[in-house]
């Protein structure tokens, strides 16, 4: 399996600061760091857990694709995205991505742009645990629209 | 022997998320499931469910040599 060393998926949680520190370290020429930070939200009690599916190998291999596209559109020299799968609780992180650019523009750009797509097309599947049961959900509109405006 | 692999909404409601199944095609691989699990069959027919083999998304037909995986693909939600 072709393993992508700027992506991971992991079933255990995350420091997002520890993953920032690194991902700033060592830069010389990088004038701009930007970085989001996903945490799994308890909608009011209604979601006691979520739960994340990937297809190994294929999740990753889409996200890198997707990522290498982004750093070519936006001139990157670099990108760290790290995303849970499995069961998050409510507060847990449940993605982090940095983009580093010369320039902050770039840099926040392709932040947003990485995450619009991460949030509505990226090949998981989320299921909600909640007081009611379990449901399967899908992108919302708004994240339907919001990966459009870089279309 | 193709590897089956469920995801998502489509593993809860076939109950297994892996099975092998003898197959040399993917319309007799979608056979031979429906055939077993009428409902899983029209489920895996439905809108928005698309299928990789080999990791690599297929729309129509496909031949299934020895040790391929195929997947099938509900809707996908984002991270």
């Amino acid at each position: 399996m072709t393993v992508f060393p700027s992506i991971s998926l992991t079933a255990q949680p995350f420091e997002p600061g520890a993953l920032l520190t690194t991902f700033c370290a060592g830069r010389a020429e990088t004038g701009a760091v930007a970085s989001f930070v996903g945490l799994a939200r308890a909608e009011r009690g209604q979601t006691t857990v979520l739960e994340l599916e990937a297809y190994p190998g294929f999740t990753d291999a889409a996200i890198a694709q997707f990522a290498e596209e982004a750093k070519a559109r936006f001139a990157l020299h670099d990108y760290r995205i790290v995303h849970r799968i499995g069961r998050i609780a409510p507060g847990e992180a449940i993605v982090f991505v940095a983009t580093a650019a010369g320039h902050r523009r770039a840099a926040f750009e392709a932040c947003d742009f990485l995450m619009d797509w991460l949030k509505s097309r990226a090949p998981f599947w989320k299921k909600e645990h909640g007081p009611d049961g379990d449901r399967w959900i899908e992108p919302t509109a708004q994240d339907r629209t919001d990966a459009e405006r870089w279309d | 022997m193709a590897r089956v692999l469920l995801f998502g909404r489509l593993a809860d409601q076939a109950g297994w998320r892996e099975r092998s199944v003898e197959a040399a095609s993917l319309a007799a691989l979608r056979d031979l499931l429906a055939a077993a699990d009428p409902d899983l069959g029209e489920a895996l027919g439905g809108p928005g469910v698309q299928v990789a083999v080999d990791k690599a998304i297929v729309r129509g037909e496909a031949t299934l040599a020895a040790a391929t995986e195929v997947a099938f693909l509900p809707p996908m939600s984002g991270g």
